[in-house]
């Protein structure tokens, strides 16, 4: 004790500029200096995180609990155990179909949309820099003319009557004498939603790809050139690919969760809710439980069974583009 | 670098003579980007048409005699509402700028420690950001709306920009794209006694920039284009944003001319900031010289 003691005063005598506030040899006193020293990155992340506590990570968890109750706003939340996973797959119809559309429209749209996005960064890629600004903006220009505009454009293009584009059109080439009801035939409805969405499925993605083909070192073309590797398919396979792994991830998280929670684009053109329900999907579904007949615990069910198969889709693609430690 | 690379490329051209690939990929895109276009095209044409030829039959796609007309529909139908036009259109401009100024800013400081710092944690900050990549905003709407009214966020600017504003994409992209960024660029630094608080403003801010308008764009659209907020939480006619307007309008016969031109006027901001930014970007990274 007393050397101890005498250590201590003797520091500053021995002029260390270094003040240690914790004993550095115990686990717990390393971590806690390590922290002091990293204070400023802790600064920096500490605005984002906090916010990200109140408003996205409290209210996951809170609707995770609620998943569990009868909750309709007005009285305080009935914990009811698994009842509200048990109707929704068990004795709720209308879920199912929501389910299966949206199944059926991520199946087809969440690949082929993402396979696009890459060929066409691609592609952008394979022509001179300077031409290549006014084709990134035609083939990202439909996904800005989402939301408001999706209504002016598409359901003219749509439209039931002879009026419509594609049926004038059609009824012109002779293809068809009676206008084609394309937003209330239960059986179009889907595959129309999964058109549109193609048509404006170059996004963000599709962005993330061509600044990563813009970042891939030109000298490792040269350089593989040494090694055989000329023709614009093999540098595809052989550096492309690999180099632009890291937004091939980002492109595919975003590709599942925009796949997964369809929902607005179905609204916008065929109603909601649509003829036999035909356009109906989980998104749907859960926001008519939450603003329309506010069972909110059974709303939180569905939004949680929609989170469980989007991370889980996410995390394989993590496993399967991410970085092998 | 880019410059060389450019005349390798022609280089190898001339030896070729002629890249066929190059003039095939270039017909395919050329074609592609003229069907990719026509919702635009059809949008700005819509926008201009006269009565009469919105209800032309058979329709006919580009306008004819443009006129202004549905413009000027559009504002005499504010001047029937409680709000004028411009307050709509001031409310959407104060709130994106905002939250796009703040958005960038809270992303950037967030994103040089979780890139460049090995601090406790910080693994476990970025693991959760990445799966908070696929969290669905509409799964915690209802908590969230209890925590917005008990924080008297309702009914407020606030309620359009802070709870958007730890967007989990942003972050990433940036934490990406400093990921890039050798680390020996800040270990130079250090060596050259710049303190840490120097690294992050000197070094780290100006590689950012590339990354910034990056963030900026991808987000415009959305903040934009926000009409669920004003719906949910606001009450007041006078803090409702442009895009709420635009979904009051309604449809019609009468109305057809208006919609047509509030679409353009939603559309077109996000067109026009994608052109200013993307030349932006793409001239950047050619020239900023990142590995």
């Amino acid at each position: 004790m007393k050397k101890e003691k005498k250590e201590k005063n003797m520091r500053p005598a021995e002029q260390k500029p270094k003040k240690r506030f914790f004993n550095v040899e115990t686990r717990f006193g390393y971590t806690m200096h390590e922290i002091w020293r990293y204070k400023l990155s802790y600064v920096l992340v500490a605005p984002f995180f906090i916010l990200f506590t109140i408003f996205t990570l409290i209210p996951l968890i809170a609707s995770t609990v609620l998943s569990f109750t009868y909750f309709n706003f007005l009285n305080p939340p009935v914990f009811t155990g698994w009842d509200n996973y048990v109707y929704l797959f068990v004795d709720d119809p209308l879920f199912l179909k929501a389910f299966n559309n949206t199944m059926f429209y991520a199946f087809i749209v969440g690949p082929v949309g993402y396979i696009a996005s890459y060929f066409f960064a691609w592609f952008i890629n394979q022509i001179p820099s300077k031409v290549r600004p006014f084709y990134v903006l035609a083939f990202y220009a439909p996904s800005l003319t989402a939301g408001v505009a999706m209504s002016v454009v598409w359901l003219v293009m749509f439209a039931d009557d002879s009026q419509g584009y594609l049926n004038s059109i059609l009824i012109q080439m002779g293809l068809i004498y009676e206008p084609i009801q394309w937003l209330k035939d239960v059986n179009l409805i889907m595959p129309v939603i999964i058109i549109i969405s193609l048509w404006s499925s170059l996004g963000t993605g599709f962005l993330s790809f061509v600044a990563g083909f813009t970042n891939v070192d030109k000298e490792l073309y040269d350089a593989a050139a040494v090694d055989g590797v000329v023709s614009r398919f093999q540098r595809l396979i052989y550096i492309d690919i690999p180099q632009t792994m890291p937004q091939l991830l980002f492109a595919a998280i975003l590709q599942i969760t925009g796949a997964f929670t369809v929902g607005a684009i179905s609204q916008q053109i065929v109603g909601h809710p649509s003829p036999e329900d035909a356009g109906l999907t989980i998104m749907l579904h859960l926001s008519d439980y939450s603003g329309q007949r506010f069972e909110l615990g059974y709303a939180s069910a569905i939004a949680v069974v929609l989170t469980g198969i989007i991370i889980l889709l996410g995390r394989t693609a993590f496993k399967v583009f991410g970085e092998k430690e | 670098m880019a410059q060389t690379h450019v005349d390798i490329e022609h280089l190898k051209r001339a030896r070729k003579r002629r890249d066929y690939g190059a003039i095939a990929i270039t017909i395919f895109l050329s074609i592609g980007a003229l069907v990719s276009l026509l919702p635009l095209v059809y949008l700005v044409c819509h926008a201009f048409k006269p009565m009469e030829e919105l209800f032309l039959y058979p329709p006919r796609f580009f306008v004819k005699s443009p006129t202004t007309k549905n413009f000027s529909d559009l504002m005499n139908i504010t001047s029937e509402s409680l709000v004028p036009f411009s307050r709509y259109l001031f409310n959407t401009v104060f709130i994106t700028v905002a939250y796009l100024f703040l958005l960038v800013w809270i992303g950037t400081m967030a994103c040089y420690p979780l890139s460049k710092h090995k601090f406790p944690g910080h693994k476990a900050l970025f693991t959760t950001v990445t799966t908070a990549l696929m969290f669905v905003a509409a799964a915690a709407g209802i908590p969230l709306y209890i925590i917005n009214t008990r924080l008297g966020l309702v009914d407020t600017y606030w309620v359009y920009i802070i709870p958007g504003l730890a967007n989990p994409t942003c972050l990433f992209l940036l934490k990406q794209f400093l990921d890039q960024v050798p680390d020996s660029i800040f270990e130079a630094g250090k060596i050259d006694g710049a303190s840490e608080w120097q690294l992050y403003t000197k070094i780290a801010l100006p590689l950012l920039r590339n990354a910034q308008a990056t963030v900026v764009i991808l987000t415009f659209g959305g903040i934009w284009g926000d009409a669920g907020t004003a719906t949910t939480y606001i009450y007041r006619e006078q803090f409702k944003t442009l895009a709420f307007f635009m979904t009051t309008i309604g449809g019609g016969i009468a109305r057809a001319g208006a919609q047509a031109a509030a679409a353009l006027i939603m559309t077109l901001p996000g067109i026009i900031m994608f052109i200013l930014q993307q030349s932006r970007v793409m001239d950047t990274m050619a020239h900023s010289g990142i590995k």
